[in-house]
């Protein structure tokens, strides 16, 4: 006789969440789990119930989820949306830190120079051409860009690109290109620009202005008063 | 304790060991000791410029190799008293035969005896740039305003600024056509400056003499009325620390197409 369930079973609108217990065995979890899910045989009836499983304080290897939906979706009419867990390895915080900042750096990438960043690129300088600068996110640059960026690097379509002054050799985001015409007039691009991939996936050449419309995630400003 | 000044462009044929010749000339002409290191093993041809081929008897392989003591290998310039060597490149063997730590070594004890070692770097980034640059604790960037030499420089610029206990490197523009440059037919002085972004420690003009000069084995800095021996001879006092202004470029007259330009608001 169990003093405590490992699973515990809740119904919400939005379907089933299975609440697991963190502090016991893991197998004693999986073969309660089972038992339980043996249990509501018999109980089918027509439409698909989403399924929630909350695992608490307990680290789940990707092997352990995959044994846990297995599990649940035996049953035909449950649907594994999310397996949750309160925890992660210091790798995947720090991976999702890195993902999520802004690195800046002050300086001139150079002919030969490669720069890249997991996350938002703020380079305070030129990149010249021959020179690469390559952000899993976004690229921003406050001086001149003659060389190469690679916006979105690890596959990022929402990516952008924006310049100061550009005048860039090629433009990548995600896995687009675009070259740059094969000279610049010297009245063009003075004011600073962004660029995008556009609804028929080509990289696009913009004021900045455009921004803040087509990619109003870019802004994490948050609270406090906007004057003006 | 000398200074030992690399000097490197990345591209081949901008000027490097016309610079160095001339360079060592007019510092020792400043009545500073000088040495030049030849690092093109294989393809020497500094002390071709310098008219010292036929008194070689050792060379920088033979020094690194223990065959003879460092003061043998050096050739004296005659034209001075004592105060201009050259330590030449090996011409029979290749870069790989000096190792960047057999290379530090000898640098740092050319500093014991002279107050300049210039050493003047061959073409490329590999081995013979890596042995060039190791000793030394300052560096001179060598171009031409042409796209290409000015690509190269950056490049080099970059893994300069990379390099430990060196400072930041200074640039020279040499084989400056005005006429072209006026025209817009080629890079101007600002924009080469502008877009390396490091110090500009001279321009040189191009001239038939210099390659005179060579031919006959005599740097131009020997003769005191040639602009671009002038403007080597500003050179060494800039990198003695004085402030020298720029030469003009074109001899006296503010010209038409700069007065054309001031008048129209653009920047010459």
């Amino acid at each position: 006789m169990k003093t405590k369930q490992n699973v515990v079973i809740k119904g919400t609108k939005d379907g089933l969440t299975l609440h697991l217990n963190d502090k016991c065995a893991f197998n004693e979890l999986l073969e309660e789990l089972k038992e339980k899910m043996d249990a509501v045989n018999g109980q089918e009836h027509g439409s698909i119930i989403t399924v929630t499983v909350q695992a608490g304080n307990r680290y789940l290897l990707d092997e352990d989820i995959k044994e846990i939906t297995e599990l649940i979706s035996q049953r035909e009419h449950l649907a594994v949306e999310a397996v949750k867990s309160n925890v992660m390895t210091m790798e995947e915080a720090i991976r999702w830190k890195e993902e999520s900042e802004v690195v800046s750096y002050t300086g001139r990438i150079r002919s030969g120079q490669v720069l890249e960043v997991p996350g938002d690129l703020l380079l305070i300088g030129d990149v010249n051409p021959g020179g690469t600068v390559r952000a899993g996110r976004n690229i921003f640059v406050l001086g001149t860009l003659k060389g190469v960026a690679h916006a979105g690097c690890y596959g990022d379509d929402e990516a952008v690109i924006a310049a100061g002054r550009m005048m860039p050799s090629q433009l990548r985001i995600s896995r687009y290109l675009n070259r740059a015409p094969d000279r610049y007039e010297e009245e063009e691009s003075l004011e600073t620009e962004c660029a995008y991939i556009d609804d028929s996936n080509q990289i696009v050449v913009d004021r900045l202005q455009v921004l803040k419309h087509l990619r109003p995630d870019i802004s994490t400003f948050k609270g406090g008063n906007h004057v003006g | 304790m000398g200074e030992a000044i690399v000097i490197t462009s990345g591209k081949g044929g901008v000027g490097k060991t016309t610079t160095s010749a001339n360079l060592g000339t007019a510092l020792a002409l400043q009545e500073k000791k000088v040495c030049l290191v030849d690092t093109d093993i294989g393809l020497r041809n500094l002390d071709v410029v310098m008219g010292l081929e036929n008194r070689i008897i050792y060379d920088l392989v033979d020094v690194v190799e223990g065959r003879c003591k460092i003061h043998q290998a050096l050739v004296k310039d005659k034209r001075f008293n004592d105060l201009l060597y050259l330590l030449p490149a090996a011409q029979t063997t290749d870069k790989s035969a000096v190792q960047p730590e057999q290379m530090k070594k000898l640098v740092d004890e050319l500093k014991q005896d002279f107050d300049y070692i210039l050493i003047d770097c061959p073409a490329g980034i590999e081995q013979g740039y890596k042995n060039a640059v190791v000793g030394a604790n300052k560096a001179i960037v060598v171009t031409t305003p042409e796209k290409s030499a000015v690509r190269d420089a950056d490049r080099v610029i970059g893994l300069l600024e990379k390099e430990e206990g060196m400072e930041p490197p200074k640039l020279i523009i040499n084989r400056i056509r005005s006429h072209m440059m006026q025209q817009g037919d080629m890079l101007d002085v600002d924009e080469v400056a502008a877009h390396l972004s490091i110090e500009l420690l001279g321009i040189v003009a191009d001239d038939d003499e210099v390659i005179k000069s060579a031919h006959n084995g005599e740097p131009i800095a020997h003769n005191p009325n040639n602009r671009v021996s002038i403007a080597y001879r500003n050179i060494a006092r800039r990198v003695l620390g004085e402030s020298v202004p720029l030469q003009q470029l074109e001899d006296s007259k503010d010209g038409f197409f700069t007065r054309l330009k001031k008048f129209f608001g653009v920047r010459s």
